[in-house]
């Protein structure tokens, strides 16, 4: 146990040394950086392939672009959304999978089961409607709070599922089959044998998504957002609309939730009622806490957690569940506030723009 | 101090349940003054504060802000519309920054929402520019723009408290209500607070006083209304307030032999 606590303080240091040293950095340095890392993490298929290391990430049992794709990549972009209501606005959703189904469902409809829409046409509509569907559910439940708004949720993903099971426009428990893939370009093949390709379109998806995240996040909303988290009436009384930010939470968590079940179900191709069971929900809103709800980079390494540790204790059988239950319960002891906490922005928003700098008295 | 009212006060009745905590409480605020609302512990203080800020909605009556009804306005319209109080038990956004804090009271004027923020239009970077600079100017103005990057819940009691009236300064009222915002404070600390009163009130804010603390007060109000079991016993001058039989007995009590 000792071992183990000074093998975490060692990683600590190791930490703040590589912020240290990436502050210290040039605007050429930091930059080539960033195209390092993404580089790397476009080619993180071949990652397990790395001698010495490999071994740390592979998935036993399972194809590791796989896992990349249908795990991480989906954990990842739902984490994402959900980090905008349950993180920066603070309202409780368990029933996220709803949206994450009606993403899937849009695309399962138009591309197979009523029409024959290419996917990539379909892909917008998706996020629109599921967009839909949150400010649908938004508007006569966001009068509700904390616990009574995680219940109202919590039904609202049942009701999606439930609905899907027993409509026969869309498929009842049967599903729907033949969904439409995204589109080939040149060697970048959309089949079903190599899953690389979905990943990089998962990953751009991902990269889209923070893109759009950081620029709200950074804005009159995102304050708006963090102030109704921190105190909702203080906010309202500060002038904040506080029930049209919280509605434009709720639609933009919603669009990112379907962003996600549209990709998913471009890529397995075949979608029924079992694939979004409110276990999913449960997983999903583990991924943000895990990882650091309010932090977008938490959520993200987050999804990456929940989605890949399972996979990587595939070889446990039966017992890799206990396993990642045990993982989980080791990281809520240890860091409690997730994986990466929230912090305060320190950086004023626009520091070098005016004298913020002056120190009054 | 002009003749022009810009918050009426109309006959308001505020009841819950079977309590009632204001009862036909008519208070005129004119513009450009200072105006003291005192009162013992449970007098109806802070409601007069809630319906006006349209916390509560009043069983009866009406408040009448330049002239137009805004009993009826949802909180954040009226504050919109140049309403803005502090909280008697500090509620700040703790866990943003001083300025972030400010920011959020200045962003109630502007309007560039969702949209604008994902394009970060031209619109939309110079309202941020403006909220940050408008929001850094108010601290400078409270003295507490040293720590203008740390954390609300890091600074000290002091701080929060300027921080507060910073935040409601933001939101560029008319009218700002300070509720006991001189609670906790040493003399030293009344004393610089009486000057920030008077600083913000000679920048054309009219101000709205709540406060226990006499020395407060009496010395910085241009008048003073005094609330007792949620009824006006008294307004006046401080002076004439001070030597009003009804208000050293609601104060003091009455002895029972002369009741």
């Amino acid at each position: 146990m000792s071992r183990l606590w000074e093998l975490w303080k060692r990683l600590q240091s190791l930490s703040t040394d590589v912020q240290v040293r990436w502050k210290s950095m040039s605007r050429v340095q930091r930059l080539s950086g960033y195209v390092l890392a993404v580089l790397a993490l476009y080619l993180a298929p071949w990652w397990p392939k790395i001698p010495g290391i490999g071994w740390l990430v592979n998935t036993p049992g399972t194809q590791f672009s796989t896992v990349l794709n249908d795990q991480v990549i989906i954990f990842v972009l739902v984490a994402l959304g959900l980090n905008v209501v349950v993180g920066l606005a603070g309202l409780l959703d368990l029933g996220y999978v709803g949206f994450y189904a009606v993403g899937a469902y849009v695309v399962g409809v138009l591309t197979s089961q009523h029409a024959s829409l290419p996917w990539l046409v379909v892909l917008p509509i998706a996020v629109v409607v599921s967009m839909l569907f949150g400010v649908i559910l938004g508007t006569p439940t966001l009068r509700l709070r904390g616990d009574y708004l995680a219940i109202v949720t919590l039904g609202f993903g049942e009701i999606i599922r439930i609905s899907a099971k027993n409509l026969d426009w869309l498929g009842a428990s049967r599903g729907i089959s033949d969904i439409g893939r995204p589109p080939s370009i040149g060697p970048l093949k959309f089949g079903v044998i190599d899953p690389k390709p979905y990943y990089w379109l998962g990953l751009t998806l991902v990269f889209l998504v923070v893109f759009c995240l950081h620029r709200l996040e950074e804005s009159r909303v995102g304050r708006a957002w963090t102030a109704i988290r921190e105190d909702e009436d203080a906010a309202e009384l500060m002038g904040v609309n506080t029930f049209k930010f919280k509605l434009w939470a709720f639609a933009i968590g919603a669009a990112v939730g379907g962003l996600a079940g549209a990709h998913y179900a471009g890529k397995v191709g075949f979608i029924s009622p079992d694939n979004f069971p409110l276990q999913l929900s449960i997983l999903f809103l583990a991924a943000v806490v895990l990882g650091g709800s309010g932090n977008m980079y938490g959520a993200i390494l987050g999804g990456i957690m929940v989605a890949w540790l399972p996979e990587r204790f595939r070889n446990f059988t039966d017992k890799r569940v206990l396993v990642f239950g045990i993982a989980l319960v080791l990281v809520m002891v240890f860091r409690p506030e997730g994986l990466l906490p929230r912090r305060v922005r320190t950086k004023s928003p626009m520091k070098s723009a005016s004298g913020g700098q002056e120190v009054a008295q | 101090m002009t003749n022009e009212v810009l918050l009426d006060f109309n006959n308001v009745t505020m009841q819950f349940g079977g309590v009632t905590a204001l009862s036909d409480v008519s208070v005129k605020i004119f513009r450009g003054e200072i105006l003291g609302l005192i009162g013992p512990n449970g007098a109806g203080k802070t409601t007069c504060f809630n319906v006006m800020t349209g916390v509560y909605q009043p069983t009866q009556g009406s408040v009448v802000f330049n002239g137009s009804d805004i009993t009826k306005l949802k909180r954040f319209q009226i504050t919109q519309s140049g309403i803005a109080r502090t909280f008697q038990n500090i509620r700040l956004f703790s866990e943003m920054t001083a300025v972030e804090n400010v920011m959020v009271g200045a962003d109630a004027r502007k309007t560039s929402s969702i949209p604008a923020a994902l394009l970060r239009t031209k619109h939309q970077r110079a309202e941020e520019k403006e909220s940050y600079d408008r929001s850094m100017e108010l601290l400078n103005l409270m003295g507490i723009a040293d720590r203008a990057s740390d954390a609300a819940r890091n600074l000290p009691y002091g701080y929060q408290r300027r921080l507060e009236i910073a935040r409601a300064l933001a939101t560029e009222p008319e009218l700002l209500c300070l509720d006991e915002p001189a609670a906790g404070f040493n003399p030293a600390e009344k004393q610089q607070l009486n000057e920030l009163i008077f600083t913000i009130r000679d920048r054309g804010y009219t101000v709205l006083l709540i406060e226990h603390d006499m020395s407060v007060v009496m010395n910085v109000s241009d008048r003073v209304v005094v609330l007792d079991f949620g009824k006006k016993i008294a307004e006046g001058l401080p002076s004439e307030v001070r030597s009003n039989p009804d208000v050293i007995a609601a104060y003091l009590g009455v002895p029972d032999d002369a009741a």
